[in-house]
């Protein structure tokens, strides 16, 4: 089962190693890791996705718990939160096969953002569930390259 | 002032009067402003030395142990020792000197990231960066080392920030929004485990380390005389039950005594408190005390339930949490007879199965020198020791009976550790007899700790249990690996009562069983460093023993024949 933790770690110098290195050497698997600062400049938050199959989730926040600059872990609930990733998407497309890819790019209300002659980037944000789908359909054409965030995440409402 | 004179105050306000280490070129603005203090430095020999003797320095007095050393080689040398400490939960604090700040990361001469390399074993770790931070970092370092669930705190200061004015303040107190250990341990799982402890009928209490850094021993105490459990103790945890009181089962697991592993293989209440159920004490998890409802009473939220499910976990100081649970059941109505049955069976089992060992004519058998550090120090001695057969002789043929009185390196096990540690705990309690017991192997990988020894006048006394042989690993390689001695021939020993004397110290050569207690008393009472050299039998082995893999209560050569 993956698991989304919403991280509030101090803005400090090696916070990010410290955590990603806890990951490691505990034989945690990380699917992905968003960082980007909060309301308040001192505090960063990591959202942080885990396979936690084979070790429990409580392990994991527990462990992630000892280092002296984490201040908060939130195992998100998936009902209670909305959860969004950005994609960059290149994918080969010449005038022949360009109209067909922008359609694409548009049921999914994703963006051109940059046309070549036989390429066309596409951005698109969403669920990853979402960002896969379009990829799959992308794949065929040839998808020269991706780039993903990770996942981040938010509670719902007021809080 | 300078940075460096702000260390130097920095140090003082958390109570430091002691320190050890070794200077080069990113510290000498640290060792100018130490040269004027008035803090007690010791010189050692080798940076491993110093980071052992803080670590020795900080068990045997319950102080935070300082360790000092350049940047590069200096910090890389200190590894071992900051792993050491992380294992043990010993609250220790390394100053490392840094390539000057503008260099860091150029690969700088003598530069390491020392930081990094020691990322995985600390409790945390500073990389000075304006010296106006250090009164701060100085004040957070020694608070996060000593308290919660102790450790090793890193300081890495570049040679500028040394240099630096600053205009000293010493710090307020510790804001870590991220750092709250908890204390108290939950009221209703108090009352909860107490109910369980009443209601049992073949109770143990399993204690750790984490005893002794608690200072608990009166508590644990408490609780098992008021219920009549009996109390074996981990590795770490030695000296904090003691062990002539008729509730003692010594120590449990893979060299634990055999009554000790049935009892808790037995029972129907294991209560855990400040142990970690290390695989060394539990063997195989499937059958560790399969029959018994567990608490576990620990200051790390993450030790609970890590390798055995918990039925009921207290987070907490453990004397707060056991005074909690002394509490409830003074109040409950309790039936003294209860665990009746279960202490004659302990009985039984302490009768049938005793610590033993045949002894041979001719022969100084290993576990009889232990038997006469004990007679001799009458149990009072600060015993250290280093890693091998010598250093679980040492845990089970000495009669533990104070905290603080046993100074060995558990969950590293690390080969060396004994003797720095040993003159770190001599610095820290001049008082004691501080006696190291030593391998043949062990006692090499720091051997030039002597000069340290000898030039500050600290009159550790060294037992070797001179065998031949890398005697622990010898052991497995007879027990499960057809006798096949690859690379644990040490033939090529020195004359280790020459070298003792050739660094000064006193150096005896004891190859007669008549000779022991004579060496002994004459080491003590000539208030010098001294080396004591045993020819012991060489291929004596320690058991029990529970192989690895197995139940503990699956030991090999447990019986007296
Ligand atoms: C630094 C280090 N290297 C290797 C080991 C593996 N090891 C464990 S016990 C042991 C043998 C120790 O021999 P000695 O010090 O002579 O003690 P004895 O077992 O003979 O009492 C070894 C090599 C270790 N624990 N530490």
């Amino acid at each position: 089962m993956k698991h989304t933790l919403s991280v509030l770690v101090e803005n400090k110098p090696g916070v990010l190693a410290r955590v990603a290195g806890l990951f490691a050497r505990r034989g945690f698997n990380i699917n992905s890791l968003a960082v980007g600062i909060t309301e308040d400049p001192d505090i960063s938050r990591m959202t942080i996705t885990v396979d936690a199959e084979e070790h429990p989730i409580e392990q994991v926040t527990k462990q992630l718990h000892k280092l002296i600059n984490v201040i908060k872990i939130t195992d998100l609930d998936p009902e209670k939160t909305v959860a969004r990733e950005l994609a960059l998407i290149k994918v080969k497309s010449d005038a022949g096969t360009r109209a067909e890819v922008m359609q694409l790019a548009e049921i999914f209300r994703a963006r051109i953002l940059d046309v070549s002659k036989k390429t066309l980037t596409i951005e698109i944000t969403g669920t990853y569930e979402k960002i896969d789908a379009l990829e799959q359909l992308l794949a065929p054409h040839g998808v020269t390259e991706i780039v993903r965030t990770g996942r981040i995440a938010i509670e719902r409402g007021e809080k | 002032m300078k940075g460096s004179e702000a260390i130097i105050e920095s140090l003082k306000a958390a109570g430091v009067d002691v320190v050890f280490g070794l200077p080069g070129g990113m510290v000498i603005p640290l060792y100018d402003a130490l040269f004027d203090s008035d803090l007690k430095h010791y010189l050692v020999r080798h940076e491993q030395g110093a980071a052992h003797m803080a670590d020795g320095y900080a068990r045997a007095t319950g102080k935070v142990g300082v360790c000092i050393a350049t940047s590069g080689p200096g910090a890389t040398n200190l590894v071992t020792g900051i792993a050491n400490a992380y294992m043990d939960s010993t609250p220790m604090v390394a100053i490392t000197g840094q390539a000057r700040s503008d260099l860091i990361g150029t690969d700088a001469f003598q530069e390491a990231d020392i930081t990094g390399i020691t990322e995985p074993i600390v409790k945390h770790s500073y990389l000075i960066k304006k010296t106006e931070d250090i009164p701060r970092v100085f004040r957070e370092a020694f608070y996060i080392a000593s308290t919660g669930r102790p450790g090793p705190v890193l300081i890495d200061i570049p040679s500028d920030i040394q240099l630096a004015d600053i205009d000293y303040k010493p710090a307020g107190k510790p804001d870590l929004p991220g750092y709250k250990p908890t204390l108290k341990g939950h009221k209703k799982q108090i009352r909860a485990a107490a109910k369980a402890i009443a209601a049992a009928e073949r109770p143990v209490l399993y204690a750790g380390g984490g005893i002794i850094t608690a200072g608990a021993e009166k508590e644990l105490m408490a609780i098992a005389k008021l219920m009549k459990i009996p109390v074996t103790t981990t590795l770490m945890g030695l000296g904090g039950f003691p062990e002539n009181n008729d509730l003692s089962l010594g120590m449990l697991g893979m060299h634990g005594t055999g009554y000790a592993n049935y009892a808790v293989t037995h029972c129907d209440l294991l209560i855990g408190v400040g142990a970690r159920f290390d695989d060394r004490v539990t063997g195989k998890l499937a059958t560790f005390a399969r029959q018994a409802k567990k608490i576990h009473i620990d200051m790390d939220p993450a030790e609970i339930s890590k390798n055995v499910a918990i039925d009921i976990p207290i987070v907490g100081d453990a004397r707060d949490v056991l005074a909690g649970i002394h509490a409830e059941l003074k109040t409950m109505k309790r039936e003294p007879k209860k665990t009746a049955l279960w202490l004659e069976q302990v009985i039984t089992w302490k009768k049938k199965h005793p610590l033993h060992y045949k002894d041979e004519k001719g022969a100084i058998m290993p576990q009889y020198v232990i038997e006469e550090i004990n007679r001799i120090t009458r149990s009072d001695a600060i015993l250290c020791t280093d890693v091998g057969q010598h250093q679980m002789w040492s845990a089970l043929f000495y009669s533990h009976i104070k905290p603080r009185h046993w100074v060995s390196s558990g969950g590293l096990g690390t080969m060396g550790f004994g003797f720095p540690a040993a003159i770190g705990a001599k610095v820290g309690r001049p008082d004691k007899v501080v006696i190291d017991v030593a391998g043949d192997g062990s006692f090499q990988m720091n051997i030039q700790e002597l000069a340290t020894a000898v030039c500050y006048d600290i009159p550790v006394i060294v037992c070797i249990l001179n065998n031949g042989f890398l005697g622990m690993v010898r052991q497995w390689q007879e027990l499960f690996w057809n006798k096949r001695y690859s690379e644990t021939v040490i033939s090529c020993q020195p004359d280790f009562a020459a070298v003792a004397e050739a660094y000064g110290a006193l150096g005896m050569t004891i190859t007669g069983k008549k000779d022991v207690g004579d060496a002994i008393r004459t080491a003590i009472k000539s208030k010098r460093p001294a080396v004591l050299d045993f020819h012991v039998k060489a291929e004596e082995n320690v058991f029990p023993m529970v192989p690895a893999g197995k139940s503990i209560d699956e030991m090999i050569g447990g019986h007296k024949s």
